[in-house]
């Protein structure tokens, strides 16, 4: 890459006294992670007891280590030499691909009439439309186990709610803007609801905790609600979870 | 492991309180799972408490908010309070703070509320026993993690409380701590922040105002984050692609008033950010009521780094 070097990609900037952020991209691009991944894997090698946390997002790595192993400036340069020679992850990376069994409904994707409405699409569309691309997870975040993923179709762009929704049950599927994600744990939220996904999403007991990580690939797999049910998925309508 | 370490029913809550938690160091090395990594806000006086109840460093302690806390010991405890001044009283006698002390069997520990400072650090030799989440017992309510549940409940009038039976010596001979480690929190502090990447982005009108202003401290504050009212700071970038944040971050929303991160933050987020806060101000900044006033100061990470490891320095192995 060429140009200014303040402005220049990758860049190092400063995230505290035991943080630097990575920055790789400007934009959002699924062609990102292959890069953000394999950054992260060669932090562990490097850093190895000196790592804390590593935080990879849409277009960025933030590296957490310990100041008292590390000057931020020999974690500084750690991070330059690792730029230097950063291949991306080949095949896009070496995320898993995982499917996740949804119940398109109205009754546990209470927000389908109206984004069918806002897209001018039919329900059937709107379902079509979601359920037929594979995406990315671009970052895990908000609470443990969300992952935000995307890009989706264009003609499904959608704002979030004016007013986010108390509590989205456990499972639910949404999008907002050109992402999509699947709610872990009942939280407040204000995407807009599809459905709703029987797959554990995060579980405290399971090894890696998190079914999804940043760089899987994810499809949204539409099933009945017999099967919904027979997978374990809850399909107490919206309105009766409280 | 601490699963096989023999542990004993030592406390009874006879008051809950507003806010007790239970903090370890925190959780770590999962925050790429959007997990936060919790701990204690002020990890300048857990470290203390923890020090000078002869407790190696990770121990679990009780960070006591704001006050109201009654508890009884069952058995007689070596224990150390540090941090905020919560008015406690041992049977209606104050306790002395940064120092280890005796809880008698059968005695109240009653906490009032502020007299300088927030939250308080309640170490028992030996540490309070918890099943690990994750790694951590650190409590998060918002994520249901950690506590003496493990799910990330409050205290509840009745609990009782389980302490690792001590073994061997204390760790540290020091049972009092000196003068000057001990912090009286009524002073408006000068907060250290080391300035990020959007700092230029901010208008040179903001930046002088960002570095020449009593900032209020808001009532919206709690362990996620410290929002400061005064003047409207502006940024020409309203918001980021979402993107990791550093314990002590110092976000700038478009209402123009900073919010300071601290340990229960979000683990991403989108807005532009002055920069971060030492570890050791962030501490400072968590025990500062609603309505006292701080100052930022911009400096180099070298002497921030200096002071940080003397301070780790007299802790940790």
């Amino acid at each position: 890459m060429t140009g200014n070097p303040a402005t220049a990609l990758p860049r190092l900037e400063s995230a505290g006294l035991d943080g630097w952020m990575v920055r790789l991209f400007e934009e959002i691009d699924e062609a990102n992670l292959p890069w953000i991944t394999a950054l992260a894997r060669q932090c562990e090698a490097a850093f190895a007891d000196a790592l804390v946390d590593l935080v990879p997002s849409y277009t960025t790595l933030l590296v957490v280590f310990d100041p008292v192993r590390l000057s931020p400036s020999e974690a500084r340069q750690k991070l330059a030499g690792l730029l230097v020679a950063l291949e991306p992850d080949e095949h896009m990376g070496t995320g898993q691909i995982h499917e996740l069994p949804t119940f398109y409904d109205p009754s546990v994707g209470p927000d389908l009439d109206r984004v069918a409405e806002h897209t001018g699409m039919t329900v059937a569309e709107v379902i079509d439309c979601h359920s037929r691309k594979t995406y990315r997870v671009f970052a895990l975040g908000f609470a443990p186990g969300f992952a935000f993923m995307g890009l989706t179709d264009p003609r499904l762009e959608c704002p979030r709610l004016d007013t986010p929704r108390k509590k989205v049950p456990v499972g639910s599927v949404a999008i907002a803007a050109r992402q999509t994600a699947a709610y872990p744990t009942a939280t407040p939220g204000g995407w807009n609801l599809l459905g709703r996904t029987s797959a554990r999403l995060f579980d405290r007991e399971r090894e890696g905790f998190s079914l999804l990580r940043v760089g899987d690939e994810v499809r949204f797999v539409s099933v009945s609600r017999e099967e919904f049910e027979r997978q374990g998925g809850d399909t107490t309508p919206m309105e009766a979870t409280g | 492991m601490t699963a096989q370490r023999k542990m004993e029913s030592a406390i009874r809550v006879h008051r809950s309180g507003p806010l007790a938690l239970l903090q370890d160091r925190g959780r770590f090395g999962v925050r790429h799972l959007g997990v936060t990594q919790g701990g204690p806000a002020d990890l300048y006086s857990w470290a203390w408490a923890n020090y000078l109840a002869g407790n190696p460093w990770g121990t679990a302690s009780l960070e006591i908010t704001f006050g109201g806390l009654q508890l009884v010991a069952e058995r007689d405890l070596d224990i150390a309070l540090a941090g905020a001044d919560l008015g406690a009283t041992l049977d209606g006698q104050p306790v002395p703070l940064w120092q280890r002390i005796t809880w008698k069997e059968g005695q109240k520990l009653a906490f009032a509320s502020p007299v300088s400072g927030l939250r308080a650090y309640l170490s028992v030799r030996g540490g309070f026993a918890a099943e690990p989440v994750m790694g951590s017992v650190a409590t998060v309510g918002r994520e249901q993690l950690g506590g003496f549940d493990g799910w990330g409940s409050k205290l509840a009038d009745g609990d009782r409380l389980a302490i690792y039976t001590p073994e061997g010596k204390a760790v540290a001979g020091m049972t009092k701590a000196p003068d000057h480690a001990r912090k009286d929190f009524r002073e408006s502090p000068v907060l250290e922040l080391l300035p990020g990447a959007q700092i230029g982005e901010f208008t040179g009108r903001s930046l002088y105002d960002a570095f020449n202003t009593w900032w209020r401290v808001d009532d919206r504050a709690d362990r996620m984050g410290v929002r400061l009212l005064g003047p409207k700071l502006q940024c020409r970038i309203r918001s980021l692609i979402s993107e990791g944040i550093n314990l002590g971050g110092v976000q700038v929303p478009p209402d123009g008033q900073p919010i300071a991160l601290l340990n229960d933050r979000q683990t991403i987020g989108g807005y532009p950010r002055l920069g971060a806060l030492s570890p050791l101000s962030a501490s400072r900044l968590a025990q500062c009521l609603p309505g006292q006033e701080v100052r930022l100061r911009a400096r180099g990470s070298g002497p921030v780094l200096d002071e940080y490891r003397d301070f780790l320095g007299n802790f940790r192995p």
